[in-house]
């Protein structure tokens, strides 16, 4: 059974078409990366599959979403504000509970956020921050997570940490990324867009990188 | 076309100076002035202890309603009481509290509580929506909509709300300051009194402190230290002043009605006739006059304090003078902007006796050398090539043209807060719509004085309106929009 599920889908912005004749499906438990150039319709189609989910997905926009005035310990606790009552997660915004920074450093350990815990986001560096957003859905009591450029700004080894997190905590992954080496490592099939149109659906195995030159020729 | 309407409304003010011998009394203020005589502490202490904890109790009970107001303001009814009740100058609320409550403490709180809260409302409601929603669509769903607002909106805002907060409780202390010249124990009381002794060592030992107060916020506000002061003002309020509740359903019930209804036995034909001739009385003997003349004295200081605006904005410009000339015209505009424009008026007041000219002058100081603050500020952060002309070339060609969006931005913006002070300096005995009011209270008239208070309200609400319609046509925006 099919976790999603296009068929023949559009999306204009502003009148252009970003999108034209999309058929996709995605099953449970399958790790899809999209690639393609900046502006063949990454986030677009992002957007469109999170909204088939977003009762039950994780997400992770590009531009993080993060409260810049909140510290990191807040920011990875808001992905569980479902979860919890409304006193409960006011006490934890106003003095956060031993038992919840317990849980949250354990993520901020393995994602390098631990000295930076109780900082303002907003003083944080780049990736620093896009590492705290991934923080806050792993954080996110969900299978699924739907991630726009989420290591477009961390190093090549903090990438990896974080791509094997994500991995490990959800069972199906959509990701766009532009790095293709680690896309081929990370994810099981590849869609690669161009000009707004599915150009290539392939799984992973045996790929190599210049296999998706195409892609990026001009 | 307003510099036209301000040069006919200087024919039809009356601008006579009647002081009998200006010269010499300002003389003495000024050597008052600079003798400031700080000897009678306990008056001192008394004066601006009150003063703060009006302030601050105001403050902070319009901070909570303001807050909640905020969170409705998306029905239309919220925003429209929110805009009448920030219509009312805090002196007319006080006037009207007055009558019901005495001089409890009560008067003072709700006096500048309610208007307040009505501000506070829509400032805190905006700064909400320019909060990032990015956050809130990130939030995993089933999250609730007030744990959402918790963590993805307030935070934001909370910043905003606490700078806000502290311009707040600076006009605060201004209003409550003000509040003692209708008979609260604050500044003004204590004000009054010194200048109607002509000890003018003693007021300029008063508006010293009052100075030093607001020049020293930034250090003495801190989150911590707010209980304590709330709990010392709550303290420090005058006692013993019992509210009588025979007096506050009499007014609601039979004071506040008009006249032909309140004496009538039942509505019949005649009884309407009488009100219609009494409402008709009203306004030809006293409305109108009054809300003529509030006209002519709002345009005259518009433009007043545009002028005054456009010559101060230079003396504390980077771009004009030194370090040391800055300084100077720190402190005049500083002075200048602090002291609120009734006691302004209330000194020239003293000088030229009651017409149009102390209101004139006061108003465009005050509100000029807040323009003046702003636009200067602006000029710091502006590039002009090294060659650039100096002096008045400097004014006319590089500068005046590239602030002059943003100086009448800010000039309209200030329209509507000159009118409600023009309406308010009636009580210092200028035949505005204040006066009508004040001599209404004061002749036990209180039918009269809220039918003139909804009038007052209404032009305040009008003017508004109006300078909004001016600024979107003109394309102005106020950057900051609580100037």
């Amino acid at each position: 059974m099919s976790l999603f599920d296009l068929r023949n889908a559009n999306a204009r912005y502003n009148g252009a078409a970003v999108l034209s004749n999309i058929t996709l499906s995605i099953a449970a438990g399958e790790r899809v990366a999209l690639v393609g150039q900046s502006g063949a319709g990454k986030s677009t189609l992002l957007r469109m599959l999170y909204e088939q989910r977003a009762e039950e997905a994780a997400l992770l926009p590009q531009e993080l979403g993060l409260v810049r005035v909140l510290s990191v310990f807040h920011n990875i606790y808001m992905g569980r504000l479902n979860l919890h009552s409304v006193w409960y997660n006011f006490i934890n915004l106003v003095r956060p509970m031993a038992r919840e920074v317990k849980e949250v450093r354990e993520i901020a350990v393995r994602l390098g956020l631990e000295e930076k815990l109780f900082e303002p986001t907003g003083e944080l560096s780049g990736g620093q921050q896009q590492r705290t957003a991934v923080g806050r859905a792993l954080n996110q009591d969900s299978d699924i997570l739907i991630g726009d450029e989420p290591v477009s700004a961390v190093d090549e080894h903090q990438s990896r940490v974080v791509l094997e997190s994500i991995n490990e905590r959800h069972k199906t992954v959509l990701i766009a990324m532009h790095d293709i080496t680690l896309a081929i490592t990370y994810a099981d099939r590849i869609v690669g867009l161009r000009g707004g149109a599915i150009v290539l659906d392939q799984p992973t195995a045996g790929m190599v990188p210049s296999d998706l030159d195409d892609l990026y020729r001009n | 076309m307003f510099v036209a309407i301000a040069v006919l409304g200087l024919f039809l003010a009356d601008l006579e100076i009647i002081g009998a011998d200006p010269w010499s009394e300002f003389g003495r203020m000024a050597l008052g002035a600079v003798t400031p005589d700080f000897t009678a502490t306990d008056r001192l202490f008394d004066a601006v202890l009150q003063t703060l904890a009006f302030a601050i109790l105001g403050v902070a009970v319009a901070n909570v309603f303001g807050f909640a107001l905020a969170l409705a303001f998306h029905y239309r009814f919220v925003r429209v009481g929110c805009a009448f009740i920030r219509a009312i100058h805090e002196l007319f609320w006080a006037l009207i509290f007055l009558q019901i409550f005495g001089l409890s403490p009560l008067t003072g709180i709700l006096a500048i509580a309610i208007p307040y809260a009505g501000i506070i409302a829509k400032v805190y409601s905006e700064i909400l929506e320019e909060a990032d929603p990015a956050p809130a669509r990130a939030a995993p769903s089933g999250s609730g909509a007030i744990s959402i607002f918790l963590f993805a909106r307030l935070p934001d805002a909370w910043v905003h709300f606490k700078h806000y907060s502290l311009y707040r409780l600076e006009c605060g202390l201004r209003s409550s300051a003000v509040l003692g010249f209708v008979g609260l124990p604050t500044l003004g009381f204590h004000l009054d009194s010194a200048f109607k002794q002509g000890s003018y060592s003693e007021v300029s030992a008063l508006l010293i402190l009052f100075y030093i107060i607001i020049a020293t916020m930034r250090y003495w506000v801190h989150k911590r230290l707010l209980p304590a002061y709330l709990i010392a003002a709550v303290i420090a309020l005058p006692s013993g002043v019992s509210i009588s509740m025979t007096n506050v359903v009499r007014f609601f019930t039979e004071d506040i009605l008009p006249h032909p209804i309140r004496v009538a036995e039942s509505i019949d034909g005649a009884v309407l006739e009488k009100l219609w001739d009494w409402i008709a009385n009203l306004l030809i003997t006293q409305a109108v006059p009054g809300a003529f003349n509030t006209i002519v004295l709002t345009m005259i200081a518009l433009v007043g304090a545009g002028a005054c605006a456009l010559a101060m904005f230079p003396l504390i410009s980077p771009k004009f003078f030194g370090k040391k000339g800055r300084t100077i015209g720190h402190v005049l505009l500083v002075v200048a902007r602090s002291t609120p424009e009734y006691i302004l008026a209330y000194v020239f007041l003293q000088l030229w006796g009651p017409s149009m000219a102390p209101a004139i002058v006061a108003l465009s100081l005050h509100n000029g050398a807040i323009i003046g603050h702003l636009i200067g500020r602006h000029t710091e952060s502006m590039a002009t090539r090294s060659d650039s002309p100096k002096g008045l070339n400097l004014y006319g060609y590089e500068i005046l043209p590239r602030v002059y969006p943003q100086f009448l931005a800010f000039l309209f913006y200030r329209w509507e807060v000159i009118m409600r002070e023009t309406a308010i300096l009636g009580i210092l005995g200028i035949p505005t719509l204040g006066f009508y009011i004040d001599s209404a209270f004061a002749d036990i008239r209180y039918d009269r004085a809220l039918v003139l208070i909804l009038l007052t309200a209404f032009l305040n609400i009008g003017v508004d309106a109006l300078s909004r319609r001016i600024r979107y046509r003109l394309r102005l925006k106020t950057t900051l929009n609580h100037a």
